[in-house]
């Protein structure tokens, strides 16, 4: 291996040394604040690494991994998401009397495989970073395992991942008996050579794997999952499956479709099509008959999860740009999203016990306002920069049915956004304030949703910077 | 330069009056009311000692410009100007928003600092809407004033006022999306002509480079965004609900400075950016607003609440000023400001004396109340006097408006003008109905609480000197709106004394 290659794995490298060494630290102590900090001092690391592996962008290492903008880009993104859910986490788990100091090796080892996914371009690493998120998100999704509930998501979460990747293996090996080769760029060679969409190998395959990415993905109708796992899941790990995990497929999705140009042809189109109006339609009805405020972002992430699709249709530069901001505009959002809802958590989760948050915490209420304003793209937030790529990239593309669902689907949305707001600045019924006792739990959550934000305002305001490192990041996308 | 100040001015005062709300209710309406005066100063300051436009080289129409770098990547720039109509209406919705914050002085008694953050950013939005010259920035300070409104009317709303809040939510949020797709096929298809990506207005105003098909559709979603913000007919439902329920305050805002924003951007945008496709559109946007007229006027007259009453001869109005806008000629264009100046003024003013009557008999149903005339004699006499203005009485803007839009529409469109005459015979009858009904008669309530005192008496009074004074003489609005109208390039009427 050249120095380069190294150089250029080194984010995966300390991703990969990050749960080993919170495991020895578990082992040697147990100590909740000094695994956190641990922790926090991993993700730095991973975010540091990215500083000189940028310098060597882009590199392909074995044919298994291209480190590109791209695959930086994301790498940081979940770096960033699993630090903030690991301080949620902090706050929440302070509570608790279970074992807490897992959730963190957990957690970075599902990040370590959103960063594999990232760099993936060869379909072994797609299924090892898959693995690599899936597998730690059964305990992190079982972890309150007193609660019953917590219990039924886990194994939901464990039979959905077993059929997932049982489809996604069995699309990929009906593609290799057709193609003969796992490489992304192979297939793409392949299809623009003597190979056609047409053969059963190729179509077969092609629609199990997306079958498998798309059940990743939660998209409708292969959505049926997601509530029961949101609601069931410690708030602070359903952020983080909501955003990281997502993202680390969305990625790799991405990057399957640029490299192999599957989606120029017509039958992957026309499905990207369906899944993408029927995800985004469906998903907003759903959740207006929802009471439980996870419940409803879980099927506000079905939706979200098809506008992404939206800017996938858009062939082109402006699709991995609207990609690009609209993950870290989704993620921002969802992470506060679930954040207030971790802090909320001992008030319980329905939209009613969110009546009269304001007048009890008005800081909290008006930043989740914000979230899921944000979520809603109304301006002043990054969601609205990151709707206004949306819609650029369906009308610059001419994707008029996309679009006009866009429209439809957000109008919907919005009712249920609505919902919520207006509860919580309702004058509240009870008379005695929330008993909230000041510990350093949640305040290090507090400190965290400040963070969130000060950057979902500052991107919604001026997100020039940030869309210059998009462009200077693709610059550098190889194969 | 200006057009930023008073943004800034409005948006930093709004956390200001947030701030001052959680130390002293009282305090709140101060900090705003200051904020909103110090803003209208500075651009009545403005106005006396703006260079007249088309004087200072390289500037253009604008009597001010701003252009700032904001996001280069998509050509979106921070880009800010006014001409003689933004500086009309900015000047008209600074007054109404002062006048806003008169009428919510007694009525806000919860939270009283988060009320006026947000009456002082939908107003910013406002002023944002009528000063953006880029695309995506004017679409930004469209979407921006709905959040604050929408709270204005479910939190402090009356009676079932979060359902109305969400549906006018939703109608103008949908409405505003299809507005982006119309702006968003605009652009590219100016990039697809000249190769260049802008949101900039002036570039697209000169090379729009659309096919008929696509300017039709593009300007479709340009045109329902502001018609279902007018409100015309059919679009008009969300606004009855939405504006009783809301407090008196937040009644002003929406149906007498809100409005102001669909209308100039029917002005602005639609004919300079689309003229053909616009044209293809007049006669069935005319026939609109004529039956908006008719409607509003008839519905005007069933109604016994008076809020209401207000608001459906509002609908009538916007009719007028729908007719208007499509006539395209100067003569009906500065009828429509006129219109929108005086509608505006009239509509805050009866707001005013319905919240007034509301606060003190807890009842708005014309049918439960009489006789007030004796009881509250300032209040009655304001009501008949806007009244009166509102039915188009001569001496009032509200007259000058309608006869130039009926004049500068005559010549084109006979029939249509003829029918908006007698919607207006329609609006004579229920004026004259509140009248009766409300003040006259013997009293029907025992207790009508105090008279005006010196708050409302002083908005009154100005409200008034301003309405009869644009009744009298016009000539200021029509100056300051000519040279702009102008560059918008509608077909010239001879006008006299112009």
């Amino acid at each position: 291996m050249r120095p380069i290659e190294i150089i250029a794995l080194l984010p995966i490298i300390v991703a990969l040394t990050h749960p080993v060494v919170l495991m020895l630290a578990i082992a040697v102590r147990r100590h909740h604040g000094l695994t956190l900090a641990l922790t926090l001092i991993g993700y730095a690391a991973t975010l540091g690494a990215l500083i000189p592996a940028a310098h060597v962008a882009p590199t392909t290492v074995t044919p298994l991994l291209t480190v590109d903008g791209l695959a930086l880009y994301l790498t940081a993104l979940v770096a960033i998401g699993g630090a903030a859910s690991a301080l949620f986490a902090y706050g929440e788990r302070a509570r608790g009397r279970e074992e807490r100091e897992e959730i963190y090796v957990l957690l970075s080892v599902a990040v370590l495989g959103a960063a594999v996914l990232a760099s993936s371009r060869h379909f072994a690493t797609l299924f090892l970073g898959l693995e690599l998120i899936s597998v730690p998100l059964f305990p992190l999704i079982a972890y309150s395992r007193l609660r019953r509930r917590a219990v039924e998501a886990g194994m939901k979460y464990l039979v959905v991942s077993g059929v997932a990747t049982s489809l996604l293996l069995f699309g990929i090996a009906l593609l290799y008996a057709g193609v003969g080769t796992l490489e992304f760029s192979g297939l793409g060679r392949w299809l623009a050579g003597e190979g056609t969409i047409a053969s059963a190998w190729a179509m077969g395959g092609i629609a199990l794997i997306m079958a498998g990415l798309a059940m990743k993905l939660s998209l409708f109708p292969l959505h049926w999952w997601t509530p029961d796992v949101y609601q069931g899941a410690p708030s602070p790990v359903t952020g983080f499956l909501a955003t990281v995990a997502k993202g680390g497929v969305i990625v790799v999705l991405l990057r399957l479709l640029l490299l192999s140009k599957a989606h120029q042809e017509i039958p992957v189109t026309v499905v990207l099509v369906i899944l993408a109006v029927l995800s985004m339609v469906a998903g907003n009805l759903l959740a207006l008959r929802q009471e439980n405020v996870k419940r409803i972002l879980a099927y506000s992430s079905i939706a979200h999860m098809g506008y992404f699709l939206v800017a996938f249709l858009a062939a082109g530069p402006l699709a991995v740009e609207a990609v690009s901001f609209y993950l870290a505009a989704y993620f921002l959002a969802s992470l506060g999203a679930f954040g207030v809802v971790a802090l909320h958590a001992p008030e319980g989760e329905d939209v009613a016990s969110f009546r009269g948050f304001y007048g009890d915490h008005p800081w909290l209420a008006v930043t989740f306002a914000l979230m899921l304003l944000s979520l809603a793209g109304i301006p002043l937030t990054a969601g609205f920069i990151g709707k206004f790529y949306l819609f650029a990239a369906g009308v610059d593309s001419a994707r008029w049915v996309a679009v006009g669902a866009l429209v439809v689907s957000s109008v919907i949305g919005l009712f249920y956004y609505l919902r919520i707001i207006s509860a919580l600045f309702v004058r509240g019924t009870q008379e005695e304030p929330a008993v909230t006792a000041l510990t350093a739990g949640p305040l290090l959550g507090w400190a965290a949703l400040a963070v969130i934000t000060a950057l979902l305002i500052g991107l919604g305001l001026y997100p020039t910077p940030l869309i210059g490192t998009i462009h200077g990041l693709l610059a550098q996308t190889g194969s | 330069m200006t057009a930023v100040v008073i943004i800034l001015v409005l948006i930093a005062g709004g956390p200001l009056a947030w701030l001052a709300g959680r130390r002293h209710g009282g305090l709140a309406r101060w900090v705003a009311l200051g904020a909103l005066a110090l803003a209208l100063l500075w651009l009545l300051l403005f106005w006396a000692w703006a260079p007249a436009a088309g004087t200072v080289p390289g500037q253009g129409p604008w009597l001010t410009e701003l252009r700032l770098p904001w996001i280069p990547s998509f050509g979106i720039g921070f880009h800010f100007g006014m001409d003689g109509l933004s500086l009309t209406l900015a000047v008209l919705t600074l007054f109404l928003g002062m006048i806003a914050v008169t009428a919510s002085w007694t009525e806000i008694q919860g939270r009283a600092g988060f009320y006026y953050l947000n009456l002082l950013w939908a107003i910013a939005g406002v002023l944002g809407v009528l000063t953006a010259l880029d695309m995506f920035l004017f679409f930004l300070f469209w979407e921006l004033m709905l959040v604050p409104m929408y709270f204005l009317i479910s939190l402090w709303g009356h009676g079932d006022s979060s359902r109305a809040a969400i549906r006018f939510f939703l109608f103008t949020q949908g409405s505003g999306l299809l507005l982006l797709v119309g702006i968003l096929i605009l652009v590219y298809g100016h990039q697809a002509a000249t190769g260049t990506l802008t949101f900039d207005y002036e570039a697209l105003r000169t090379h729009t480079g659309l096919g008929p098909q696509l300017a039709m559709w593009a300007m479709l979603g340009f045109f329902l965004a502001f018609a279902v913000k007018l409100p015309a007919l059919p679009l008009h439902t969300w606004l009855p609900d939405a504006a009783t329920l809301a407090p008196t305050g937040g009644s002003i805002v929406l149906a007498a400075i809100l409005d102001k924003a669909p209308a100039y951007g029917l002005i602005r945008f639609l004919h300079p950016l689309f003229p053909d496709a616009t044209g293809h559109l007049a006669p069935a946007a005319m026939a609109l607003g004529v039956a908006g007229v008719v409607y509003g006027g008839v519905l005007a007259f069933a109604q016994s609440d008076i809020q209401r009453l207000v608001v459906y001869s509002s609908i009538s109005h916007k009719g007028f000023v729908l007719l208007g806008v499509f006539a395209w000629n100067t003569l009906a264009l500065q009828g429509v400001v006129m219109q929108l100046i005086a509608h505006g003024i009239a509509a805050a003013a009866l707001f005013m004396v319905a919240g007034g009557i509301r606060e003190r008999l807890h009842t708005l149903d014309g049918n439960q109340m009489g006789g007030l005339w004796a009881q509250l004699p300032r209040l009655s006499a304001m009501g008949l006097l806007f009244a009166m203005a509102t039915l188009g009485l001569p001496g009032f803007g509200n007259f000058v408006a309608e006869i130039l839009i009926l004049v500068g529409t005559f010549r084109d469109y006979p029939v249509l003008t003829l029918v908006a005459v007698f919607g207006m015979i329609t609006t004579t009858v229920y004026a004259l109905v509140l009248v009766q009904r409300a003040f006259h008669g013997s009293p029907r309530q025992a207790e009508a609480g105090r008279d005006y005192g010196v708050r409302e008496g002083l908005a009154m009074a100005v409200m008034t000197v301003l309405i009869v004074w644009l009744g009298l003489y016009p000539q200021p609005v029509f100056h300051a709106a000519a040279p702009a109208l102008a560059a918008l390039g509608p077909a010239v009427t001879p006008m006299g004394g112009g």
